[in-house]
């Protein structure tokens, strides 16, 4: 093998490098929350699967569910979930071309942050509403 | 240099991986059949989240929900296996880990969506 395969060279600057800007941190992030949803699907399976046998399974399994770190996981998941489709929302407008100008595409991460956060405040409380918690 | 391709290999236009543009066009038909399904899901999810046994297997037996949730599960597991093969490629470049996650990744959808809708249909036969 010739020295220059063999030997170190510098490589191109990767992530860390640069300043972090809103797309570029809904990006990484989509690719987080992705791999997160991908594990976590584990627990609905779980969920259904309980439901599916008898009572005590599944009072159990809901008694996991309903403890404060179940109620955190799963609130965290449905924000998780939303940030998730939100993100690709974008992607989907970004396939027909459209908003993939600078500014455009700034203020559509910032949206996608945003509109997590309050989508899934709303659904919670929404469903709170509607079980009667008022 | 001349183009040593057939013309019908041409046409076909799968390149060198024999899978063209499929990956990425399936990624998409399931992110846009996720949409809907997931806003079902989660809506049902937060409704019935501490509802009893009793109220759970009700709803789930009707046959819409079950239809739908058995939907989303389908489409939520080929979206998220072609999601994984793509950060397995990107991060994992030891040749024989590589094909390891690949095929993990593989059974992992199929063994939790052969669990969901097992449950479902159960549940949805009254069993």
């Amino acid at each position: 093998m010739s020295k220059s395969t063999t030997q170190a060279r510098p490589l191109s600057p990767h992530l860390q490098i640069y300043r972090i800007t809103p797309t570029m941190a809904m990006s990484v992030a989509h690719r987080i929350t992705g791999a997160a949803l991908y594990f976590g699907i584990l627990l609905f399976a779980l969920w259904l699967f309980a439901a599916a046998g008898s009572k005590e399974q599944f009072d159990f399994v809901n008694a996991l569910f309903g403890s404060i770190l179940g109620r955190i996981v799963i609130f965290g998941y449905s924000w998780v979930l939303i940030h998730h489709m939100l993100g690709g929302i974008r992607h989907l407008i970004w396939d027909t071309t459209h908003g993939l100008e600078k500014h455009t595409s700034r203020q559509m991460a910032i949206a996608t942050l945003v509109g997590s956060i309050v989508l899934t405040l709303v659904i919670w409380i929404a469903a709170w509403v509607i079980r009667g918690g008022l | 240099m001349a183009d040593m391709r057939t013309p019908l290999n041409k046409v076909r236009g799968l390149g060198s991986a024999r899978g063209g543009t499929e990956h990425f066009w399936r990624q998409r038909l399931t992110a846009v059949s996720n949409i809907p399904l997931i806003i079902f899901f989660i809506g049902f999810v937060a409704v019935y989240a501490g509802a009893s046994y009793e109220e759970i297997r009700a709803a789930l037996a009707q046959p819409v929900v079950a239809l739908l949730i058995g939907f989303a599960f389908v489409s939520v597991l080929y979206h998220m296996r072609l999601g994984m093969q793509i950060i397995i490629e990107d991060y994992v470049h030891e040749e024989g880990w590589k094909i390891f996650l690949v095929i993990l990744n593989t059974f992992f959808p199929i063994v939790v969506g052969a669990t969901a809708l097992y449950s479902l249909l159960r549940i949805a036969f009254g069993g």
